[in-house]
């Protein structure tokens, strides 16, 4: 029998002649990724594993994003703490000011290819399978045993093939389908498979836009996101890395253990309601919905793409009083391309605040924070009880262009109505 | 190695990281005061009903979400010696085992179990009894059990022959 993609990396990746789900095995690390909050923890447990220096500085990296800038002392120690560690173990550093979040920085930095296996101590690292790899979140004591060997225990995962057909049409985008995704599978329905995007639809979605599908697989329990590389990959890669990189798909004979298709003709905006990922509905059926809070931003969508959808409804429009608005690029260089692009001026024009890239509020850690009781539309991927504040706060998770039109009109309605056209 | 407590119950299905420890608190690198924050978005008075010998009985996919250590961390902080569960989410799960906190799935258990039922789980032989009632649980791969007996990924780590790891 054949292998899946997934099955094809992990078995690249470790001493073993064959494999096959459930199978467990040590798998080698290309990529070993943590930040504030997973690093602090995993340093101290590789001391305890007897272990003084990192396995291969040069495939450590370590980014400084959750609580930046610093909210408080306690925030800044680990900030201290992981600048010192990481000089000390001549490993990369994305200091504060200098990245932005995680997941996007290490895939526009180019220390993705497809076909390599990334470990980060955060669990949408899942968002590089967008790049064809086997990105997978883990905890601080599996990090630390990566940080000190280079090794992870694995149980090989199933797939589940996602096939899209069609093309996204206006107002629709990657956050939409990974929502649909969920909303066939439920948030335990992936649980120890791989989701993996293919199919006309899937080949025509940017990397933008997979970047976003991938990054929420882990909202419906699953290992990893993956998009098999092509084209597309190859272009977004060039000039970003020098790491060889070959090209693999699933064996056509390999086992799959579920098949979803999604129509991306048919395909509307959703969004998902209070209080989880797997609760979702058409944009149609909350309507009306009164928004304290937009914020967009986030590993999921805060990319020049979002960025832009959200730029093309607020251009030449204000946040309607007593709606705020938040944008946050997920990187640095999103952010610089966002003010080349006029981007940023579009936003404080409009009466929305932009920030420094950090994760910051998509996980209630600081810089914009919700009342108890209030109401946000987030581009971000959760939205658990209390995830951005206060006791009682919502969060409806959707696509930018949504998001950007309920800060224009105060309350959840159709991008169409904002801008005219389009969508019903 | 049987562990064994006090059954303490968490109803409902996909309870998240964030509600059983709160994102504000992640800065936060000591476990004792991590303790202070268990259950906090979810139901901090679940915090006054563990012991010393807590067995958490738990719904379907508990632990989704974030890889937040914190979790299972404060849970050991906390006194609690194993989680029975109907099933897991992936990360929470591994960070269990590593920790070497046994985290066994076995829905009948769950079933059977109120607050205060005497729990005995068995990884060895793939069963947990509530007040003395044998269900069969989710037998672990033969390697989760290694680490578990191991006492978790640390101390499996530092028994493994240099170079193998």
């Amino acid at each position: 029998m054949g292998h899946t993609l997934t099955e094809k990396i992990i078995l690249a990746h470790a001493d073993a002649d064959d494999v096959a789900p459930g199978d467990v095995v040590m798998v080698r690390c290309d990529v070993v990724m943590t930040n504030d909050i997973s690093g602090p923890m995993a340093f101290r447990t590789m001391e305890r594993m007897g272990v003084e220096r990192v396995f291969d500085p040069a495939k450590v990296v370590v980014v400084a994003d959750h609580f930046v800038p610093a909210k408080d002392v306690r925030s800044a120690q680990l900030m201290k703490l992981i600048a010192e560690w990481s000089q000390a173990q001549g490993v990369t550093f994305y200091e504060q000011g200098r990245g932005g979040i995680e997941h996007q920085v290490l895939a526009e930095d180019g220390w993705i290819v497809p076909g390599s296996v990334v470990a980060g101590g955060d669990s949408h690292t899942c968002t590089h399978g967008a790049l064809g790899a086997f990105g997978t979140g883990l905890g601080s004591t599996d990090i630390a045993a990566c940080l000190a060997h280079g090794r992870f225990w694995q149980a090989v995962p199933g797939t589940i093939q996602v096939e899209l057909t069609g093309a996204l049409q206006r107002f629709v985008s990657g956050k939409d389908v990974i929502l649909a995704v969920i909303a066939q599978l439920g948030v335990g329905g992936g649980t120890n498979m791989a989701l993996e995007f293919v199919g006309p639809g899937a080949e025509a979605l940017t990397i933008d836009e997979r970047l976003a599908v991938a990054n929420m697989a882990v909202e419906a329990g699953s290992e990893t996101g993956i998009f098999p590389a092509d084209e597309m990959t190859a272009a977004y890669l060039d000039g970003r890395t020098e790491r060889p990189w070959t090209a693999e798909r699933s064996d056509p004979d390999a086992l799959i253990d579920r098949r979803l298709e999604i129509d991306l003709d048919t395909l509307s905006p959703l969004v998902a309601r209070p209080w989880s990922p797997g609760n979702i509905a058409p944009l149609d059926d909350v309507l009306g919905t009164k928004v304290d809070q937009v914020y967009i931003g986030n590993c999921s969508n805060g990319t020049i793409t979002d960025l832009r959808q959200a730029a093309e409804v607020l251009r030449g429009r204000r946040v309607k009083p007593g709606t705020r608005a938040m944008v946050v690029p997920a990187s640095q260089k999103i952010y610089a391309q966002a003010l080349a692009e006029g981007l940023v001026e579009t936003f404080v024009e409009a009466g929305a605040m932009v920030s420094t890239p950090t994760c910051g509020a998509c996980f209630g850690g600081s810089n914009g924070i919700l009342a108890e009781g209030e109401t946000a539309v987030a581009t971000t991927n959760r939205n658990f009880r209390g995830r951005m504040g206060g006791e009682g706060s919502g969060i409806y998770l959707a696509n930018a262009w949504v998001a950007a039109a309920a800060a224009v009109a105060g309350e959840i309605v159709q991008p169409g109505a904002v801008l005219g056209g389009g969508s019903s | 190695m049987i562990v064994e407590g006090r059954a303490v119950c968490v109803s409902g299905d996909n309870i998240d990281t964030d509600v059983l420890y709160p994102g504000p608190f992640l800065n936060i690198t000591d476990p004792s005061l991590m303790a202070e924050h268990l259950f906090e978005g979810l139901d901090p008075g679940l915090r006054e009903l563990l012991g010393g010998d807590s067995v958490l009985v738990v719904g379907e996919n508990f632990g989704t979400g974030s890889s937040r250590e914190h979790v299972p961390v404060a849970m050991q902080a906390s006194g609690i010696r194993a989680v029975v569960g109907r099933s897991f989410a992936r990360i929470f799960y591994r960070n269990c085992i590593n920790l070497g906190l046994l985290a066994v799935s076995c829905p009948g258990a769950v079933a059977a179990a109120v607050p205060d039922s005497r729990v005995q789980v068995d990884p060895a032989a793939g069963e947990v009894a509530v007040d003395g009632v044998v269900y069969a649980a989710q037998m672990l791969p033969p390697f989760v059990l290694e680490m578990v007996e191991a006492g978790g990924l640390v101390e499996w780590s530092r028994r493994q022959p240099a170079g193998s790891r």
